[in-house]
């Protein structure tokens, strides 16, 4: 089991400058995110984007941001999980907590920090009757690994890269696939199209364009889809259906540690960013206050204040005293 | 002052008034008058939790751009007259548009 002060969930611009704040204070940190890489959103979606409200920066490239922040959390040696996401949060007698995460890694830590921005990424489900029925029984969001398939029926639904993608590779590995998408043309990379639409003048895919899904059949077990192509209702004898309609950000299994939440986003006080549960606070996009500004700038002053606040866990025999960098430098670990 | 109506998702229409000159988004104002879009990107388009359909008015707009598009290309509940709010800025071309919230406001 890992062991920390602090255990940080989200490794974005948020989540980095709180180990600085902590690490000022003696405190320790470990950062989870269930992306591979550490910068969250910054780094995963607009890594050449450039931000012109960080103080300092008249003008900084998203991943510039990101890899000052690690140069300037180095001191602080903080450690890393990377590509899991916590999935459950215990909080033991002495209050303080362990983590688990998607790959049973345990943290154990004196204090938590949700840093989480926008949340997990999740797979964007359409809107049919028991689809949840189905889910694990025929309707699969991703996939995992491509023998699951061999031989199957599948129907593959969307229009972007990884529908064509998958379309492309399982038709070399599934009896049938068949690619349902509700436009006439796709938006995914041109090359990918164009083979789509090739294997299917070959007669090797089934290409259904313009049409919606409206339901599932079977049992047990997915059995058949119903889809609908310009108000002519349509069947098709399926063993999977694969939904790849892109993710979009949820707040995941956070939803469910009994925080209060108010629109997706963590309610805390602004007084310290503590959550309604002690020991558990909320930094960054993913908190909510009157008056809440989804700024980087925000949320570094929101670690700061937090940490001063998280002290009081860490070392609860000893007394704060406030101290400035240009005072007293940044003691490295 | 622009004037458009919005259909919310228990199909009742609302009357709305944004001003037109503030530089501000269909999203923002949306938001701003309490409806329920989450806008979890902060005005990307990468969440589509402002995915809105234009009933009436689309032909008015600016042309979608790559990103938009490529994001409204993804969601299952698509339509032909989908957009997302937070791509749409509040001028003139939005007078008397008919505006149905389509996003997930969960």
């Amino acid at each position: 089991m890992i062991t920390t002060d602090i255990c940080i969930i989200g490794a974005g611009p948020v989540g980095l400058f709180s180990v600085f704040e902590a690490g000022l204070l003696k405190m320790r940190c470990h950062l989870i995110d269930a992306l591979p890489q550490v910068g969250g959103q910054l780094s995963e979606i607009y890594p050449k984007k450039p931000i012109y409200d960080i103080p300092g920066f008249p003008e900084v490239k998203a991943q510039e941001l990101v890899d000052n922040l690690m140069e300037q959390i180095r001191p602080f040696n903080p450690t890393f999980t990377l590509g899991e996401r916590v999935e459950r949060l215990k909080q033991m007698e002495d209050g303080s907590f362990i983590l688990y995460t998607s790959d049973a890694t345990e943290i154990h830590a004196k204090v938590v920090v949700i840093a989480g921005g926008l949340g997990c990424f999740e797979p964007r489900k359409p809107e049919l009757p028991q689809l949840e029925k189905f889910e694990k029984r025929g309707v699969e969001y991703m996939v995992k690994d491509p023998e699951k398939f061999r031989n199957k029926r599948i129907v593959l639904a969307g229009g972007g890269d990884s529908a064509l993608d998958w379309t492309l590779f399982l038709a070399n590995v599934a009896e049938r696939v068949t690619l349902v998408h509700r436009s006439e043309s796709f938006r995914g990379a041109p090359d990918s199209a164009e083979k789509v639409v090739e294997l299917a003048k070959e007669g090797k895919i089934d290409l259904v364009l313009n049409a919606q899904l409206t339901g599932l059949e079977g049992e047990d077990h997915l059995k058949a889809i119903t889809l609908s192509t310009s108000g002519q209702s349509q069947r098709i004898e399926a063993d999977y259906l694969i939904p790849l309609f892109g993710l979009s950000p949820k707040l995941g299994p956070i939803a469910d540690w009994n925080l209060n939440i108010d629109k997706n986003a963590v309610e805390v006080n602004t007084f310290d960013y503590s959550t309604n549960i002690p020991g558990i606070y909320a930094i960054g996009d993913i908190n909510t206050y009157p008056g809440k500004l989804k700024l980087i700038l925000c949320g570094f002053h929101e670690a700061a204040l937090m940490c001063q606040s998280a002290f009081k866990y860490v070392y609860p025999d000893q007394k704060l005293s406030f101290k400035y960098t240009t005072v007293n430098g940044v003691n490295a670990f | 002052m622009v004037q458009f109506s919005v259909i919310d998702e228990q199909g009742m229409t609302h009357p709305v008034e944004a001003p037109a000159d503030m530089g501000l988004s269909l999203m923002e104002i949306l938001k701003a008058s309490d409806y329920p879009v989450l806008a979890t990107c902060g005005g990307m388009a990468l969440c589509a939790t402002c995915h809105v359909e234009f009933t009436e008015g689309l032909e008015r707009l600016p042309e979608a751009n790559d990103a938009e598009l490529d994001m409204i290309d993804t969601l299952p509940n698509a339509v032909n007259a989908s957009r997302l709010a937070c791509q749409i800025r509040i001028g003139e071309h939005l007078q008397n548009a008919v505006i149905r919230l389509r996003g997930d406001g969960n």
